[in-house]
């Protein structure tokens, strides 16, 4: 559990916010030229990454307005919140900290398997 | 040297005082090459080392896991193991799995602790009785045991369960008795003991970073041990599974989600089955310490920590205390949460891909622990053959380029 910005009313309980997935998922132009396998892209495979995530929110029990954040999943810390039609903050901006693919940060992380003493 | 378990051995090993147990598994340091390697030490990755030492005759095989053996997914479900899935190609799936369940405790000569007590899929509305019926339709057709109880009857199976005053009302729910639990850290460690005494290299607190591809196909794996060579690596890393996928540049339509758990006191027995509801989402069982083993939906973020919010179960014990008003003043000793691995249709991917030699099982998301024998069973097939088995073929990643999905978001019964 962790709480969020929200960009128009502050601070709130993560609890309040419905999650809309990867953010900056653009509908291909001419969907007639383009085959099955882009297609299927577009549809299903959508970023997955341990790391820094661009990812869209919905203040479903506040404003109810949807914003942008990037957030990283091997901690869940939000490391920004943008608004919609802002341009996104580029990755290097971030300073990812996995070590390895499966790596664990020092903190936040619950996967205690492979944290070095 | 074949290790037996029986009352015997047991009889033994207590004049001694317990000391002279034998080690389960070696503890080798990698080759340099294997003929396959496995990623991933959880059950389906060990059961899929056994399959293809005991059914395809493979000798140099090799599993590689970042932490201990069942520390993922298979020492984090709710044990809870059925067959009652809607469409054919799942319920081929799952009751292979199940034949499976129902002899492994003698084939692996280890007590899994299988127990067939069934288990309750409940309906709380209109379109939950139509739908479950209809479910229960196709089960029979499958040849599954699987039948419409009504409340009258469900009171009888399950006594303490609060049917009528509540929010959502138990209008009806399927039943299929050869259901039931096992324990599942047992799963893992007796498909690691056979398929570690049929030769294969279990190499624990080694993390595969990377895996090499030239060509288009597969070189090996780079690991925290070095470069371990092989042309056929089978990938089942349960939600780390797009991480290892994007270290080949291959995508995969999965999304990677807490799904957490949590466990009672102990108390004495006061249910003998499984009982799931998906439209409240509460599912519990009653372990063989008297603990309820309780499970939640997923949280709704994509995430790779493995614990979750306390709103999930928040919403998970009002429902179990609206079900059960019994429990209500029950003490929860402890909490975890895994990370499951969705695919858009709710059904696994067991396949090759466009890298040749690299074959991914994966997708399970928050149903895998009963499918762990018979997804080893066809994933060695698989890999063996270098095809897939009949009952994987449909469960192919083109699956989501074709559009032949097998969608089993009903039975899946986990809010995704």
């Amino acid at each position: 559990m962790f709480t969020i910005r929200c960009p128009y009313c502050g601070e709130r309980d993560q609890s309040e916010f419905s999650n809309g997935g990867e953010a900056h998922v653009t509908r291909p132009k001419d969907p007639e030229q383009i085959s099955d396998r882009e297609w299927s892209e577009y549809v299903f495979i959508r970023a997955n990454p341990k790391g820094i995530y661009y990812e869209r929110w919905v203040h479903t029990h506040g404003c109810k307005k949807w914003f942008n954040a990037v957030r990283n999943t091997s901690t869940d810390e939000i490391l920004k919140v943008y608004k919609i039609g802002e341009t996104p903050p580029p990755l290097k901006e971030f300073k990812n900290t996995i070590k390895t693919p499966s790596g664990e940060p020092d903190v936040g992380s619950g996967n205690f398997s492979v944290k070095k003493p | 040297m074949k290790k037996k378990y029986s009352i015997f051995s047991l009889v033994k090993n207590s004049l001694s005082d317990n000391q002279n147990w034998k080690k389960m598994w070696r503890n080798p340091d990698p080759r340099k090459f294997y003929d396959v390697i496995i990623v991933g030490g959880g059950g389906h990755g060990l059961g899929t080392a056994y399959y293809l030492a005991k059914e395809h005759g493979l000798k140099n095989i090799a599993v590689i896991e970042k932490g201990w053996l069942g520390g993922g997914n298979t020492g984090r479900n709710t044990t809870i193991i059925r067959s009652n899935y809607l469409w054919d190609e799942s319920a081929h799936l799952y009751e292979h799995s199940l034949k499976l369940w129902e002899n492994l405790s003698s084939e692996l000569n280890y007590n899994i602790m299988f127990s067939q007590r069934g288990v309750l899929n409940l309906a709380h509305n209109e379109h939950d009785v139509k739908e479950i019926r209809r479910r229960v339709s196709a089960n029979k057709l499958n040849g599954i045991d699987s039948e419409w109880v009504d409340p009258h009857q469900i009171k009888k199976l399950v006594p303490i369960m609060n049917t009528e005053n509540c929010r959502y009302p138990v209008l009806g729910a399927s039943y299929q008795p050869r259901a039931g639990v096992a324990r599942h850290d047992a799963v893992a460690w007796g498909y690691a003991m056979r398929a570690d005494e049929l030769g294969v290299d279990i190499i624990q607190n080694c993390e595969v970073k990377k895996i090499r591809t030239a060509k288009g196909k597969v070189q090996g794996v780079e690991t925290s041990k070095g470069f371990i060579r092989s042309n056929r690596v089978g990938v089942v890393a349960s939600g780390h599974t797009s991480v290892l996928a994007a270290t080949a540049g291959i995508k995969l339509p999965l999304q990677s989600k807490a799904l957490q758990a949590l466990v009672s006191e102990p108390i004495k027995p006061v249910i003998n089955t499984v009982v799931m509801s998906n439209a409240v989402h509460a599912y519990v069982s009653q372990s063989d310490k008297g603990e309820l083993v309780i499970g939640a939906g997923t949280d709704g973020y994509n995430s790779y920590t493995q614990r979750g919010g306390y709103n999930i179960i928040e919403d998970t014990i009002r429902a179990i205390v609206e079900l059960y008003p019994i429990f209500g003043k029950m003490k929860m000793l402890r909490q975890w949460g895994g990370i499951v691995d969705i695919t858009p249709d709710a059904s696994p991917i067991l396949s090759k891909c466009e890298v040749e030699g690299l074959y991914f099982n994966c997708g399970w998301g928050t149903g895998g622990f009963k499918a762990t024998p018979g997804s080893a069973n066809v994933f060695a097939h698989t890999i063996a053959k270098n095809k897939p088995h009949k009952i994987n073929a449909p469960f192919s990643v083109d699956r989501f380029v074709s559009g032949r999905l097998v969608d089993e978001h009903g039975a899946a019964a986990v809010a995704h």
